[in-house]
């Protein structure tokens, strides 16, 4: 934590002082001049004449030094405990779309357990011909498959209901990461424990071998669709904090729903109605009743930079405006961006062709002379749904809905580059 | 049946069962959002997947051949047996369905939970600190700031039995007889008013109980009250007239790289519990600061008493029912109950930043082994009136294995 605060404010300073220093060279019109030679280009630096490390320095790599504030982060006063918490992904700090597994966000009930593949069963039971029991090598002779998916938990943004709150992307969208999954699809396992072939009002409850039990009712129909036992994340095991060594997807649903350490599935009769599926990720209107059942995560981006955890530090001109976008009903289709709060939109360049149900990049390469920006962006997706904003998501669902808020995000971008989440009429 | 057909009727899900629904479905789509063919024709093609002809064409196939011995396609894993069911599949279902014999009263719940859940959920189940409250908030649910326990918001008696069960207690699940979750269960809704003292819960009057909220929930609806409205083409020009700044998030400073300093001076009055919280952990944050920098220069080995690390080891597992409150390593901080680093051998309420009981505050002494086995044995009858509500460890063996490894942490 210290660490952390340190290099965060080192980080402000260095922008102040950075933006000043580069900005009186760059704002000339035409080619910038530099008044003296470069010591960095006209003198021999130490790693253009030793060593740097040798291989096997670092057996399994982490990132350089100077990124060492790219790291997740804990908001302390929203939970009791570190042990049942959330941690959020930097994603101010990152590009393009896959997510580094080391700082894809962390939500634990119970703590992050060692699992081992040795130890490892999965069991299905309820409504099948045998009941079996899997290992983990059993797992790996199965046909699999390679998807990537972003995972989202209901509850991001969720700080924003009542009004602007947390002061960077990280805080106010981070609960989010996308990776490549590569696993057995559910259908497979089920099927090889004798699934009788009846779908209608049937139902599959998934549970994990941790402590908090955490355990979720998916639909029968969703579950046969494209659910995967994921082994591996983004060509590596999945990491501890992700649900070593298997882990249920769901794709385009709320990420409390991808079962961690996942040890049982159960072909039932009806949803068991657990803890995380009544008591938690419901969602309370205005006159008191509460949504439940609400699984899929609607469209929704945000522009990770500029952003108040990335100020523009450099001179007037050229500026990249990034962000991502995503929507469990499908694909993407268009971003579009305002740098007026909303009164002007352009559409903006996405990186890729947009995938189903995986983030996807989206960038706006334009100039800036200093002025502020009120700047949102507005995912559509092939449905043709169109990201909503706060206001109209609290027209239909008042203040505490805590789940679900995909509402367009507005950053004002300050003259001197600092920006800050605000909300605008 | 009925169910699963509410359910995509009312939702936008794309996965169906069967042609017939999917057909519905799109049906609907051609009724709501004529405007917008290209979408149209998109959604058939993704989400019409009948289960029968699934892309990999195991599933015919497999649900056929697994008639034979529940060796389906593959051959891979084998039979679960009985013994193995049972020990994993304890999930209880809303009519009661998943429980086993047993009952419990409310006064017995009165002291399992006070053993068990009060360190937390607080002697009446009100909550201690940020941890969940579990009784009041009856009737606040439209409020604006509403209160959900199991009273008021839970809509199923069933969801407690289980959660209690298999989760709890928070650090030491699965050690509740279900005897003792019944009890529990009882004591909950006597808490909330819901039970006289008298009452005694058990498989046989389970499923007669009704929760007050259990009407209280819809299934999702957004296809109906959200997609029909925001599935327009989006404005690209001249879309309002004005655009005024109406909230801040700095003016509300509670992100945590600012730290509180500067923040809390600031903030407005209106979120009070809320900016408590902030203050507390800002100050934490600040004295954690110079000691965590002080700390390498203190690090040379000053005593290396001989620890037993096969006790120590014994006593890192006794404390998994110390962890919920107590911290111990590294960057250690106070939460329910104060960090635990140097405690062996330590002045008696010793960390100056944590606010004791006044009876430990006024004891004096220190933590020897004496003293250790004396409150770890019977907290409240060592220290009458110490905040600590743990029922303290029953076994001598325990709380030498739990100070000897309190012992590896200086």
């Amino acid at each position: 934590m210290a660490t952390e605060k340190k290099a965060a404010s080192a980080s402000r300073r260095q922008f102040l002082t950075g933006a000043a220093a580069v900005g009186a060279g760059t704002v000339a019109a035409g080619v910038a001049r530099a008044a003296e030679p470069d010591p960095l280009i006209t003198e021999v630096q130490g790693w253009a004449s030793g060593f740097g490390d040798g291989v096997d320095a670092t057996p399994y790599g982490l990132p350089i030094k100077f990124e060492d504030d790219v790291v997740r982060r804990n908001v302390e006063w929203l939970t009791a405990d570190t042990i049942s918490s959330i941690n959020f992904t930097p994603i101010h700090a990152l590009d393009g779309t896959i997510t580094p597994a080391g700082c894809a966000f962390e939500r634990h009930h119970s703590g992050a357990i060692e699992l081992s593949k040795e130890d490892y069963r999965l069991m299905i039971n309820g409504d099948v011909e045998t009941p079996m029991v899997f290992s983990y090598a059993d797992l790996e002779r199965f046909p699999r498959e390679n998807h990537v998916y972003f995972l989202e938990c209901a509850a991001n943004t969720g700080m924003e209901w009542a009004g602007a709150q947390l002061n960077g992307a990280q805080f106010t969208h981070g609960m989010i990461h996308n990776m490549e999954y590569s696993g057995i699809p559910v259908r497979t396992l089920l099927a090889e424990a004798g699934w009788s072939g009846e779908v209608e009002g049937k139902w599959l409850y998934v549970e994990g071998a941790d402590a908090s039990s955490n355990g979720r009712s998916i639909p029968l129909e969703k579950a046969l669709d494209d659910c995967l036992i994921a082994i591996k994340a983004n060509g590596e095991a999945l990491r501890k904090e992700h649900g070593y060594p298997a882990r249920l997807v769901v794709p385009g649903w709320e990420g409390n729903m991808w079962v961690k350490w996942v040890r049982r599935m159960e072909i039932m009769d009806g949803p068991v109605e657990s803890r995380e599926e009544t008591s938690k990720y419901t969602d309370t209107l205005a006159d008191g009743t509460s949504r439940k059942w609400t699984w899929v995560m609607d469209a929704k981006s945000v522009v990770t930079s500029p952003s108040p955890q990335m100020p523009i530090t450099h001179g007037h001109g050229p500026v990249v405006i990034t962000g991502m976008a995503w929507s469990g009903h499908g694909k993407v289709t268009r971003v579009d961006v305002s740098k007026d709060g909303g009164k002007t939109w352009e559409t903006a360049r996405l990186a890729a062709d947009p995938a189903n149900k995986a983030l996807v990049r989206f960038y706006l390469d334009t100039e800036w002379s200093g002025e502020e920006w009120l700047l949102q962006s507005r995912a559509m997706d092939e449905t043709g749904y169109v990201q909503p904003t706060k206001a109209q998501l609290r027209e239909v669902r008042g203040l505490n809905s805590i789940y679900h808020n995909n509402c367009i995000q507005t950053w004002w971008v300050k003259s001197n580059g600092e920006a800050e989440n605000v909300e605008v009429s | 049946m009925s169910k699963s057909l509410k359910l995509y009727a009312g939702t936008a899900i794309g996965i169906l069962g069967t042609l017939t629904l999917a057909v519905n479905f799109a049906d609907r789509f051609v009724a709501d959002f004529p405007e917008n063919p290209r979408t149209m024709a998109a959604l058939p093609a993704t989400q019409v997947e009948p289960v029968a002809e699934a892309p990999s064409g195991v599933l015919i196939g497999a649900a056929t051949a697994a008639t034979t011995d529940g060796g389906g396609t593959f051959g891979l894993g084998r039979a679960a047996l009985p013994e193995e069911v049972a020990a994993w599949d304890l999930d209880v279902s809303p009519d009661g369905t998943g429980l086993p014999a047993g009952s419990g009263d409310v006064w017995t719940g009165e002291t399992v939970f006070e053993e068990n859940c009060a360190v937390c959920h607080g002697s009446f189940a009100e909550g201690v600190d940020n941890w969940p409250k579990l009784a009041g908030g009856d009737g606040t649910l439209a409020d604006e700031d509403p209160l959900k326990t199991v009273g008021s918001y839970w809509p199923y008696l069933s969801t407690v039995w289980d959660y209690v069960h298999r989760s709890m207690p928070f650090g030491n699940a699965q050690s509740l007889s279900a005897d003792e979750v019944y009890a529990i269960t009882a004591y909950i809704l006597y808490s909330n008013d819901l039970v006289d003292d008298d009452f005694e819960l058990s498989d046989a009057n389970f499923a007669e109980f009704e929760m007050p909220n259990a009407d209280g929930f819809i299934i999702d609806d957004r296809a109906e009250t959200e997609y029909s409205l925001w599935r327009a083409e989006p404005c690209m020009e001249n879309c309002k007239e004005s655009v005024e700044i109406t909230m801040r998030a700095t003016v509300l400073d509670v992100t945590p790289d600012h730290g509180g300093t500067e923040a809390t001076e600031e903030a407005e009055a209106s979120t009070g519990e809320q900016e408590a919280e902030v203050e507390e952990v800002a100050a934490v944050a600040e004295e954690a600061v110079p000691a965590a920098e002080e700390a390498p220069a203190e690090a040379a080995p000053v005593e290396t008493a001989a620890i037993d690390a096969a006790l120590a080891a014994e006593g890192e597992k006794v404390f998994r029912k110390c962890k919920a409150c107590h911290q111990v390593g590294e960057g250690a901080k106070n939460r329910t109950g104060p960090e635990l680093n140097g405690v062996v051998g330590r002045e008696i309420a010793a960390v100056g930043d944590f606010k004791y009981s006044k009876t430990l505050a006024e004891m004096g002494g220190v933590w020897d082994s004496e003293a250790l086995h004396g409150f770890l044995g019977d907290p409240r009858g060592y220290a009458k009136g110490t905040k600590m509500a743990f029922a303290g460890l029953k076994k001598a063996e325990d709380i030498d294995a739990v100070v000897e490894y309190l012992k590896t942490f200086e």
